[in-house]
């Protein structure tokens, strides 16, 4: 349905909009969401992957039905939602290790096939050091055999959960537990990083996509996306950590925004091993926008080589995804 | 006791865990004053009406405005609208076109014949003297009241200076009639060519208050030596002629106008509507003094009349004026140069401004008068007489059509409660939403409309409007840029982005609430509420 008037205010911003056709509104701003990770959890105040969690795992559940069991990794969000005997999942849910999620996953998918529930789908979940590092053999696999599983990987860039030791998701120069701000290179090394997603996609698996907790509009439609193909899919979300970033609880959608707006997080979608789209940046940042909220870069800060190299960073993904462009009108309606 | 191994609890769901407990500040919605509202001089709720417009329902709008404000067609086009210089939205692109959406509902309201209705009879009985705007408005606060409303106006049509100031061109009668008669629809009785000059004889009538909004009538003069004078006219004067068409002005061709008022711009169009072709405007001070607005002497430039800055007449000798050029001195005033030169013109019009002919409110014990016959009154716009309340261009304060309407809804208030025997008290005021409470990321990017424009060869020519309307399409875009400052418009950022559920949806217009038995205060939703209409306070012991 095409509204006369293409301006609501707020457009596709924000979570809702009472002046959007309906079916333009997120799952999120829906008296009936599912809550599907429920309060009373024990994640830090302003924790992104608990936000991030009931985003996603709230707009699988609408696609298909409220059919879906997930799978979890060990990690933060294991933990502070689940101290057995007590869950805050409103949905069938299994955790066993840190490693093995993909395995787990895809056998509760051959499971559910050898007894005809077709209808059933699955999700498998972890941190980034339980995806990107120690499950990643176990992940590979799973996309090889391309099992009919969702992987979703939520990104806070350390292993939270023991008390925040660097993964290979660490951005360069942060401080961590294992990196400390100490001598010649404070902080993590400069490397050239490790990128799950641009992985995944070398598998030529149907789907694979990055997502924010800042975009909530981008996020509900790649996981519901996900949710009508069949196969191995990836999605890989970016959730900031508070605690571990040294930032001000209610600075995590901000900071997750301008991850986005400085290019260090791209946000695209890949298909059958081919990038379909990226989401162009709205309103461009520099770097140091970002990094002086958090505590983990402080020392790098009056560091300008570091600044310089991590601005580069940004720019390359705004040159390789061609980030910077002539928006399409899509928040028009 | 059958339970797994190692465990001494039952198995449940998290919402045992009452993680409230964690937290050391709460969230709480509040609504902050939008400062648009905070700078409308007739006090409207702007972006509570322009919350209705957004949602295309135009005559819940009107009927929030017209709380304030029984003439929004009429403010809609001579307003200067102060609302637009405070709004949030400057910082963004550029202020949201309040005035123009104000104009479409007034409009939309003449044309689909809206009305309210009177309050319950109360049996008192209130005199109104001059059918200004000031007037005007406080007769439908207090029919709104329930009182009975007599209005006494020394003219012999309604309207004070919007009909014998501002000219048609910027304000159509047809709109003003309407606007008027829908005031008396509400049983407000206006006796035209009723000049009062004895405030204690009308008193003794019955009336149980007087509100007296004469406005300020009597034109300024200046001393200019003449050896011969030629004709010399004075504005308020022309313009009234203009409207009653008794004596239409025989101008001449070549016209100059002596001030830098509003007043001298508006009589300087009418010249040249009326066949000047040569009119000037002759000021003591340059452009940046000048007391009209820039859109005034735009819109006037643009039809062609020519200013002539730090200049003053020394000498007329009929048709020769003689043009002293002036310079600002180290304390910014215009002081002589004593060079001169020489214009000649058929008619001189004087726009140096007006007083107030309140001689027979001098006679009233208690009544100070001050320069110019301006009025004191108390903050309760009550005079030093009991029971005389006044406002508009009479009392010190800005002389606009927006004041003045302010005034007499100030006014009816406060009668009303002297009436009863009680003192009116305004209601708290809330916090200023400054655009540092807005999260702008939020907001699309909408350049403003433009309202279209007539044509300069009509314009020079023809009484017609010279500034249109928007259509419902843009009236209606202009109304979703509104911001909605400090105050929630249910966009649900809080109740989508909370990472514990501890923001409960009510459902359409009834906004959110918070569960304090899971808030841990973490000031994300505070944080990302677009309008601000979300604070973080310290927890409660
Ligand atoms: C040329 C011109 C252009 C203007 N343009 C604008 C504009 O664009 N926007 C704006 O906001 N403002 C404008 N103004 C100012 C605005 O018109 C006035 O501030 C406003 O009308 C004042 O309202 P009021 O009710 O106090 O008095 P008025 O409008 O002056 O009304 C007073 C009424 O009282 C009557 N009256 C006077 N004495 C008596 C008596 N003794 N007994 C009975 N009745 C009496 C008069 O006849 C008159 O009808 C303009 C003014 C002029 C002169
Ligand atoms: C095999 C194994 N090694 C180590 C651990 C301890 N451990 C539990 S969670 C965790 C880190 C989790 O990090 P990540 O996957 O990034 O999730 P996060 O807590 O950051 O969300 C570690 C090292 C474990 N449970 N199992
Ligand atoms: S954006 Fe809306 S509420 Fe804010 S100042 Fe402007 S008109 Fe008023
Ligand atoms: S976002 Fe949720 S937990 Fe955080 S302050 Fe708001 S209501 Fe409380
Ligand atoms: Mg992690």
């Amino acid at each position: 349905m095409q509204q006369r008037v293409k301006y609501y205010q707020t457009g596709t911003f924000t979570v809702g909009n009472r002046l959007l056709d309906e079916e333009k509104r997120t799952v999120q701003a829906t008296k009936e969401r599912n809550n599907s990770l429920t309060c009373g959890h024990r994640a830090c105040q302003g924790c992104g992957e608990a936000l991030g969690a009931r985003f996603a795992i709230d707009a699988a559940m609408n696609a298909v039905n409220n059919k879906l069991i997930a799978v979890n990794a060990t990690g933060c969000l294991e933990v502070f939602s689940t101290p057995y005997p007590e869950s805050s999942w409103r949905i069938p849910w299994i955790h066993s290790l840190f490693g093995n999620a993909p395995a787990v996953a895809t056998g509760v998918a051959a499971a559910l096939r050898a007894r005809g529930e077709t209808k059933t789908r699955v999700i498998a979940q972890g941190g980034d050091g339980g995806t990107v590092d120690i499950g990643f053999g176990c992940l590979s696999g799973m996309f090889e055999r391309n099992d009919d599983v969702l992987y979703i990987c939520y990104d806070n860039e350390a292993y939270m959960n023991t008390g925040v030791q660097r993964s290979s998701r660490t951005p360069p120069g942060a401080r961590t537990a294992t990196t400390p701000p100490v001598g010649e290179h404070p902080g993590n090394s400069y490397n050239q990083g490790k990128n799950p997603a641009l992985i995944a996609m070398a598998h030529n698996i149907p789907y694979v996509a990055t997502a924010s907790v800042a975009d909530l509009h981008d996020l509900e439609d790649k996981v519901e996306k996900a949710m009508s193909i069949s196969g191995a899919r990836y999605v890989h979300i970016h959730v900031p950590c508070p605690l571990g970033w040294g930032a001000k609880p209610s600075n995590t959608i901000r900071l997750a925004r301008l991850a986005i707006e400085t290019g260090l997080f791209p946000l695209f979608e890949a298909e059958d091993g081919e990038i379909v789209d990226t989401t162009p940046i709205r309103k461009q940042q520099p770097v140091d926008e970002y990094l002086k909220l958090q505590r983990r870069f402080a020392h790098i800060l009056k560091d300008p080589l570091a600044l310089e190299t991590i601005q580069a960073m940004a720019d390359r993904n705004i040159s390789r995804f061609n980030l910077v462009r002539e928006m399409e009108v899509t928040n028009n309606g | 006791m059958d339970k797994p191994f190692a465990i001494t609890l039952d198995i449940e769901s998290s919402y045992s865990n009452h993680t409230g407990s964690w937290r050391t500040e709460r969230p709480v919605y509040i609504d902050r004053l939008p400062p648009c509202n905070d700078a409308c001089p007739a006090g409207e709720n702007i972006q509570g009406w322009l919350h209705e417009a957004e949602e295309g329902k135009y005559e819940n709008a009107w009927r929030i405005l017209v709380r304030d404000n029984p003439m929004p067609g009429v403010h809609g086009r001579v307003c200067y609208h102060p609302c637009e210089n405070a709004c949030n939205r400057q910082q963004i692109d550029s202020a949201v076109s309040i005035h123009a959406v104000e104009r479409f509902l007034g409009d939309q309201a003449l044309k689909h014949g809206w009305k309210v209705e009177a309050g319950k009879d109360s049996g008192k009985k209130v005199a109104i003297i001059g059918a200004g705007p000031s007037g005007l408005s406080a007769a439908w606060h207090l029919r709104l009241m329930g009182h009975q409303v007599v209005i006494f106006e020394a003219g012999p049509m309604a309207g004070g200076m919007m009909r014998f100031g501002i000219p048609k061109y910027r304000l159509p009668r047809e709109v003003l009639d309407e606007e008027i008669s829908r005031i008396c629809d509400l049983g407000v009785e206006i006796k035209l060519n009723s000049k009062i000059d004895d405030i204690p004889a009308l008193m003794d009538e019955g009336f149980d208050a007087v509100f007296v909004a004469i406005g300020a009538h009597v034109a300024r003069r200046t001393d200019i030596p003449a050896r011969d004078a030629g004709t010399i006219l004075d504005a308020v004067s022309v313009l009234q002629n203009v409207e009653t068409g008794d004596t239409p002005p025989l101008l001449g061709r070549r016209v100059i106008v002596y001030g830098g008022g509003n007043t001298a711009f508006d009589t300087a169009r009418t010249a040249k509507r009326l066949g000047a072709s040569e009119t000037m405007i002759v000021y003591r001070r340059n452009q940046e003094q000048m007391p009209a607005h820039d859109f005034e002497m735009h819109e006037a430039v643009d039809e062609g009349i020519m200013v002539r800055w730090l200049s003053t007449i020394k000498e007329i000798d009929d048709t020769s004026y003689k043009i002293e050029k002036m310079r600002l001195n180290d304390e910014g005033w215009p002081e002589p140069t004593g060079e001169f030169e020489t214009i000649e013109a058929d008619t001189l019009i004087l726009a140096l401004g007006q007083t107030t002919d309140s001689s027979f409110l001098e006679k009233l014990d208690g009544v100070e008068v001050e320069r110019n016959g301006v009025v004191k009154v108390d903050e309760s716009m009550m005079t030093g007489f009991p029971g005389v309340f006044a406002g508009g261009d009479m009392v010190p304060a800005d002389r606009t059509v927006t004041t003045a309407t302010g005034h007499g809804k100030l006014a009816a208030r406060n009668i009303d409660a002297w009436m009863r025997g009680e003192k009116w008290q305004a209601g708290d005021r809330h916090e200023i939403a400054g655009f540092k409470h807005i999260n702008p990321w939020y907001y699309t990017d909408a350049p403003k409309k433009l309202q279209p424009v007539l044509d300069i060869a009509r314009r020079q020519s023809t009484f017609t409007e010279v500034v249109k309307g928007l259509d419902e399409d843009n009236a209606l875009f202009e109304a979703r840029r509104c911001l909605s400052c400090g105050n929630c418009f249910e966009c649900d950022n809080c109740y989508g982005m909370c990472p514990d559920n501890s923001v409960i949806k009510l459902g359409p217009g009834k906004g959110f609430e918070f569960n304090y038995d899971f808030c841990k205060g973490c000031g994300l939703c505070a944080a990302e509420c677009p309008c601000g209409a979300i604070t973080m306070i310290k927890e409660p012991e």
